[in-house]
């Protein structure tokens, strides 16, 4: 299956029933597997919606009356839903919104790029705040976790962004999907607006003009992600045990990364490869661990530098990082990527 | 005694914010007694915006859900999609729904979606101080237009009722105003016929109130209520601009 339509059915089987979008590549085949999908099951509804500013905000509607509710887009239309980012973060809104990022900045191109790492990451809209961040980096990671990202939406009431990429969104993959949950094994929610029957009546609002209260509504936000942080983070790790030089790297550039250390393997010089699953949380506390005994540390990225600030904080100069970054929709192959790697592994003597 | 005037029960006892002379009082009001009279307080779900009702979720009692600036009709399409047996409304402001939030609410109204538009038209940005609005009209000082709007600086107003009217989802659109005590029944009888052509699917209804707003039009009370009858409402005239109910006009 196309990467697209897997995030879009694995959506489904994970109990989504609303979808709304617009129309951006390289990201349309979601709105279209969906407005297919949707209509086929009782109560299932897809917008294409006026603009993706309006479409967040008919996923902050969905959300409110309680159902899964999906948006997804790619660069510039993700810019224009983080006013709603915003809102959901502090509404305490559990949606998920795929990103299938192109190449950028303004309206660049629609080749594969990791260029919104930053934007995924610190929130990206205005106002303290975090969304949960995975980078999955297969058609069948897609699945998993855009399934389990409506589960973790709803435990800790937060959106959810799957940043994936134009390549992991066209891509055909064999996979496994995961089963269809029925809507009334979903766990009740207690704060949802369904008007006010038999129950006191209730308001979900952002607005909080006492900065002490704002300030508590923001401690309060502040604890939800702390819980996060310790208990959602995921790395994998490959080639790690005797690795003399660490490669980290997430979504498609840890796989050509992995691609091109299976090779550097081959003529015995000893790369491995950390990749962070959740790039919010950040694996910071594993890379800290393997400085422990690697110092040598490679972040290859598809932008000009982003997440390697967040290996470097996570080092806190206990390790040399180099970074090695091709933006603008550039691909390189295994075979590049290797040969940077292992020019910079003999620079630094370490075979 | 008995009691003959009281407050609805779907309004909190909290005193309103709203400045003296302000239409918005009123508004709520009105439309707490046809929530009451309709029997919707169990099943109603109202989204303010941001401006001076912002703060409608302190004075409702049912169930709110406040949208960011502009942003009603989009999320009121969520909550309505995704609970149809429901009654949904908005309630706005001019520079909300006719200036930042122009696209949302055409846009709704396009796609026929079932929920009601209380729009309040003051013709001023209310809560941030009085600046501009898309419904201020030529003439008319604000601290953004001052010396008074002109069109070769400032553009025209919008009558947006007007251009939802046109949109073929739209079911039911009158602009009223609450200046006098006519006014205000008549305004009553179209939120309650917005609420009830909603529960029967009719579409997209909208109800535009010309309300005063003394502090920033910098005027008495009075003269403010005078100031829509001779001014206000020789741009945004009164009436049913459409209605495919089939309905008698005065069959409320």
């Amino acid at each position: 299956m196309r990467g697209n339509h897997v995030a879009a059915e694995a959506a489904v089987r994970a109990g989504c029933r609303y979808y709304f979008g617009y129309p951006i590549t390289p990201q349309n085949e979601i709105p279209e597997y969906m407005s297919a999908r949707l209509s086929e099951i009782e109560g299932g509804v897809f917008i294409q919606a006026e603009s993706e500013i309006a479409s967040i905000h008919m996923v902050i509607g969905a959300s409110m009356a309680g159902g899964r509710v999906m948006t997804s887009s790619s660069g510039p239309g993700i810019s224009l839903k983080q006013e709603g980012i915003s809102f959901l973060c502090a509404l305490e809104l559990p949606a998920v919104i795929i990103n299938m990022t192109r190449g950028g900045p303004g309206l660049g191109n629609i080749a594969p790029a990791q260029s919104d790492y930053f934007q995924a990451t610190r929130g990206g809209g205005h106002g303290d705040y975090r969304t949960l961040v995975f980078g999955p980096n297969s058609c069948q990671e897609l699945a998993n976790l855009t399934y389990e990202g409506f589960n973790l939406a709803d435990k800790y009431r937060i959106p959810v962004v799957i940043l994936g990429d134009g390549m992991l969104g066209q891509m055909m993959e064999p996979v496994e999907l995961p089963p269809e949950i029925p809507l009334k094994k979903l766990p009740p929610k207690d704060w949802t607006l369904t008007g006010a029957k038999g129950r006191p009546s209730r308001f979900l609002r952002s607005l909080i003009l006492d900065p002490i209260k704002e300030e508590e509504h923001n401690w309060k936000l502040m604890r939800k992600y702390e819980k996060i942080v310790r208990e959602e983070v995921r790395w994998e790790t490959a080639y790690a045990d005797d690795a003399k030089m660490m490669v980290i790297a997430f979504g498609i550039a840890a796989r050509i990364a992995k691609g091109a250390i299976k090779r550097l393997r081959e003529e015995g010089i000893k790369v491995g490869l950390l990749r962070p699953i959740t790039l919010w949380p950040f694996p910071s506390k594993a890379i800290r661990d393997l400085a422990k005994k690697v110092k040598h540390f490679f972040v290859f990225e598809m932008n000009m530098g982003q997440m390697v600030e967040d290996v470097k904080l996570a080092l806190e100069g206990n390790g040399e990082v180099h970074f090695y970054g091709r933006p603008g929709g550039v691909i390189l192959t295994p075979l590049e990527i290797a040969r940077v790697i292992s020019s910079q592994y003999y620079q630094k003597r370490l075979g | 005694m008995k009691k003959v005037f009281s407050r609805p029960k779907s309004l909190k006892p909290t005193p309103f914010h709203y400045c003296p002379g302000c239409g918005h009082s009123i508004i709520h009001r009105l439309i707490g007694e046809v929530i009451d009279e309709m029997n919707l307080q169990e099943k109603i779900i109202g989204v303010p915006p941001a401006g001076c009702a912002v703060l409608a979720y302190n004075y409702f009692d049912i169930d709110m859900g406040e949208a960011s600036h502009g942003r009603a009709a989009a999320l009121a399409t969520g909550l309505k999609r995704a609970l149809p047996d429901r009654v949904v409304f908005t309630y706005q402001g001019d520079g909300d729904i006719a200036a930042i939030g122009t696209a949302e609410s055409i846009h709704a109204a396009a796609r026929g979606e079932n929920i009601t538009t209380i729009f309040v038209n003051n013709g001023v940005y209310g809560m941030t101080g009085g600046q501009m609005a898309p419904t201020t009209i030529l003439g008319q000082n604000t601290t953004t237009s001052p010396r008074g709007r002109k069109e070769s600086r400032d553009g025209f107003p919008i009558n947006l009722s007007e251009m939802i009217a046109i949109a073929p989802g739209s079911a039911y659109i009158e602009r009223t105003a609450v200046n006098n005590p006519a006014n205000i029944l008549k305004t009553k009888k179209a939120i309650a016929k917005a609420f009830r052509l909603q529960l029967q699917g009719f579409g997209f209804t909208l109800v535009e109130i010309l309300s005063a707003c003394p502090t920033n039009w910098k005027m008495a009370p009075i003269d403010a209520c005078k100031w829509i009858d001779e001014v206000m409402s020789v741009h945004f005239p009164l009436g049913v601009l459409k209605d495919i109910s089939g309905e008698k006009r005065d069959a409320h």
